[in-house]
């Protein structure tokens, strides 16, 4: 028997956790993922600390310094004015260290972009063919099946080829272009090939994020609450993007963390193979080509950039899988 | 129908149904799950549809909202809502009618609500969308909805996801969402079929309170005549596809004359009353697809004679607003029926099993 004190307060608790909200509860089951969290702080710090890169480091990112004696030169390499490059410098004499944060920002801000438009694209297609179904479904499922058994690397190398090399301008509103052109710290005629490599990326990008919304809403659609709020005059428009698309989103979520680390890595074999953005904008995959001829006498050219794409690839991987658990809606508490 | 009543005397007409057919085309053929309804409502009142399992009065009351999915199709009928025929208005009118003029709860009050949003949200979101208020406006209007349908506490209620509130609560949460834009219909598909019995007797007296409060027009769709009988002015009992009788509440229950109104009756436990067996209607509802020539009834029919398996009764006023479907009262045939003797519907096990040996005989009709 509990007193009624004791009853009153347990219900005042039972309450409590009642209000306490999705995010809330989410976050929580996240932080019990040792590994993401390590990975989220990892990830956002490599972010963070590229961009402070100006002021982290007082070299410039592309400025060469053909005086060093040794070039490449080790970490710890010390120049004509006393500075320390402390991860060393390439062929060129350009600092390693500023370089790598400045790639980071570039390499990364690719990802995030086309996991973005790849994720929100292929969420509405999905969501689109899932909801309604029959000949829509029929149509779009076809479209992704017949995509997914194209190997993708030999058609990505064909498509950056043909794009990336000609002289197409893409009509971007100019604030975008501004925008990048300042993250990325490169012209804007190179703004326009990192777009073009966007979407290049996007083209696959979306296959799996749509066959997961498509799965999610074909379940969805049938749901008594979609009848109801047909009943309640919802249009489809309203039904798709209010109700069946917040829904399935937590797949999606997780879904994007995994190809975050997927796209660096893509990007950068793409850089690497010299489709990707071209030097002097550094790129993780870009630096790795450069170092190719150097890499048995100076192994750190390749190692700096590589370690970066590992941790930051790595990172994500772990972000998707806990996120899928804290998502989990059959995993309480 | 029902028009014969002088004009003054009654509300006037809401909803006239004529001649509704609804048919689903499937792999296997035609389901003909509603073959030729007529019924009307007038305002104001609380009108009952009532029949065991696929007698087709959801799909009735799908055809009213016009939310028959892929394979359904109206074919042939008139559903008049005051001047405005449903059964032909463009998709993109009907939207807007849906949740506003027009609105409907159902059987699974939880699984109707979007187990991801408070369901105060929801309440409000078919506010925003059919009364143009802002977010903060349909806001409170949702919390004094909750509030005016009996959710105590609404104002923290209403910050609740679905799967943190009861069933009971859950329909409470539906009614104030369905009656928030005062439609000038509820459709009420078997609201209290999934919740028990205390609970039911709570949500049937809500939703009697908030009729003469607001007004509103209920169709009430239920296999339980219990419902019926405590909701009601007007009843329409369903069988295959066809209304085989209408009249107001009490001239049912006191004179039914329909031999399948007869066996619901019976039917229904009398507390008190011992009995061996209950009473069944023996035999089931005939298949949708191969429906019976002849009255749809008559394979299960006691009083079935060859006329009734030869042709289809049509709908007759057999007394002044009592309208049948049944060869029995028909002026023409009634005759053949002189002096017959009524049944008690007792049948044994072995009688309502022993022809069809898949039937799983009985109703759902309690």
């Amino acid at each position: 028997m509990t007193t009624a004190a004791q009853s009153v307060t347990l219900k005042g608790l039972a309450q409590e956790e009642k209000t306490e909200s999705q995010a809330r509860i989410i976050f929580r089951r996240f932080r019990r993922h040792r590994l993401a969290v390590i990975s989220l702080i990892l990830v956002s710090l490599i972010f963070l600390v590229s961009l402070l890169a100006p002021v982290l480091t007082p070299f410039e990112r592309d400025a060469i310094d053909l005086s060093s004696k040794s070039r490449p030169g080790p970490p710890g390499t010390i120049d004509m004015e006393g500075r320390t490059h402390y991860l060393g410098v390439d062929h060129l004499g350009r600092d390693l260290f500023t370089r790598v944060l400045y790639a980071a920002r570039v390499s990364m801000s690719i990802a995030v972009l086309v996991v973005l438009i790849s994720e929100t694209f292929g969420a509405l297609v999905g969501a689109i063919a899932g909801y309604y179904g029959g000949l829509v479904d029929l149509a779009i499922s076809r479209v992704i099946e017949f995509m997914l058994t194209i190997p993708s690397l030999p058609l990505l190398l064909i498509l950056s080829a043909i794009f990336l090399r000609s002289d197409t301008v893409l009509p971007l509103p100019g604030f975008l272009s501004r925008f990048l052109s300042a993250l990325l710290l490169a012209p804007e005629r190179e703004v326009q090939k990192v777009v073009m490599l966007v979407l290049v990326l996007v083209f696959f990008g979306w296959l799996s994020a749509a066959r997961l919304m498509r799965g999610m809403a074909l379940s969805l659609s049938k749901q008594d609450f979609v009848e109801a709020l047909r009943a309640a005059g919802a249009s489809d428009a309203r039904i798709i993007f209010r109700h069946i698309i917040p829904n399935g989103i937590a797949p999606i979520l997780v879904s994007a963390s995994l190809a975050l680390g997927g796209v660096i890595v893509t990007e950068s074999a793409l850089s690497f193979l010299g489709l990707g953005v071209q030097d002097p904008t550094p790129t993780w995959g870009n630096m790795l080509a450069t170092s190719q001829s150097y890499m048995f006498q100076h192994p750190w050219l390749p190692l700096v950039p590589g370690v970066f794409l590992v941790i930051v690839s790595i990172g994500f991987n772990f972000i998707g899988d806990g996120l899928r658990d804290a998502l989990d809606p059959r995993l309480k508490r | 129908m029902n028009n014969t009543a002088p004009p003054g005397s009654e509300p006037n007409i809401l909803l006239d149904v004529k001649d509704l057919k609804t048919y689903f085309y499937t792999e296997d053929g035609v389901v003909q799950a509603v073959n030729g309804v007529d019924f009307a409502i007038r305002e104001g009142q609380v009108m009952g549809l009532v029949g065991e399992s696929g007698c087709g009065k959801s799909v009735t009351s799908l055809s009213i909202m016009r939310l028959l999915g892929g394979s359904g199709k109206i074919v042939e009928g008139e559903v008049w809502l005051r001047d405005r025929n449903l059964a032909t208005l463009p998709e993109e009118e009907m939207v807007k009618l849906r949740g506003g003029a027009l609105s409907m709860i159902f059987q699974q009050p939880t699984s109707c609500l979007n187990p991801i949003f408070r369901v105060g949200d929801q309440v409000a979101e078919v506010l925003i969308q059919h009364q143009g208020m802002t977010k903060e406006q349909a806001w409170n209007r949702a919390v004094e909805m909750l509030a005016r349908v009996g959710i105590p506490d609404a104002g923290r209620r209403a910050k609740s996801f679905p799967h943190e509130i009861s069933g009971g609560q859950a329909q409470r949460v539906m009614i104030a969402m369905a009656l928030s834009c005062l439609p000038d219909l509820l459709i009420a598909d078997e609201p209290t079929t999934a919740l028990d019995v205390t609970i039911q007797a709570q949500i049937l007296e809500l939703m009697r309170r908030m009729q003469t409060e607001m007004g509103t027009t209920i169709l009430l769709i239920t296999h339980d005549l219990g419902v019926i009988a405590e909701m009601c002015d007007h009843v329409a009992v369903m069988y295959a596809g066809l209304i085989v009788e209408y009249t107001d509440v009490n001239t049912l229950f006191e004179d039914p004359l329909h031999p399948y109104t007869e066996g619901l009756m019976a039917a229904i436990p009398v507390l008190g009353d011992v009995r061996d067996s209950l009473a069944v209607i023996p035999g089931t509802v005939p298949d949708l697809i191969n429906l019976p020539p002849g009255c749809k009834f008559a394979p299960r029919c006691p009083y079935a004679r060859e006329v009734c398996s030869q042709e289809a009764p049509p709908l007759i006023e057999a007394k002044p607003g009592h309208k049948v479907r049944c060869w029995i009262l028909h002026p023409q045939t009634s005759a053949q029926w002189a002096g017959y003797t009524k049944t008690d519907w007792r049948f044994t096990g072995e009688e309502v099993f022993a022809q069809p040996a898949a039937a799983t005989g009985g109703t759902d009709v309690s």
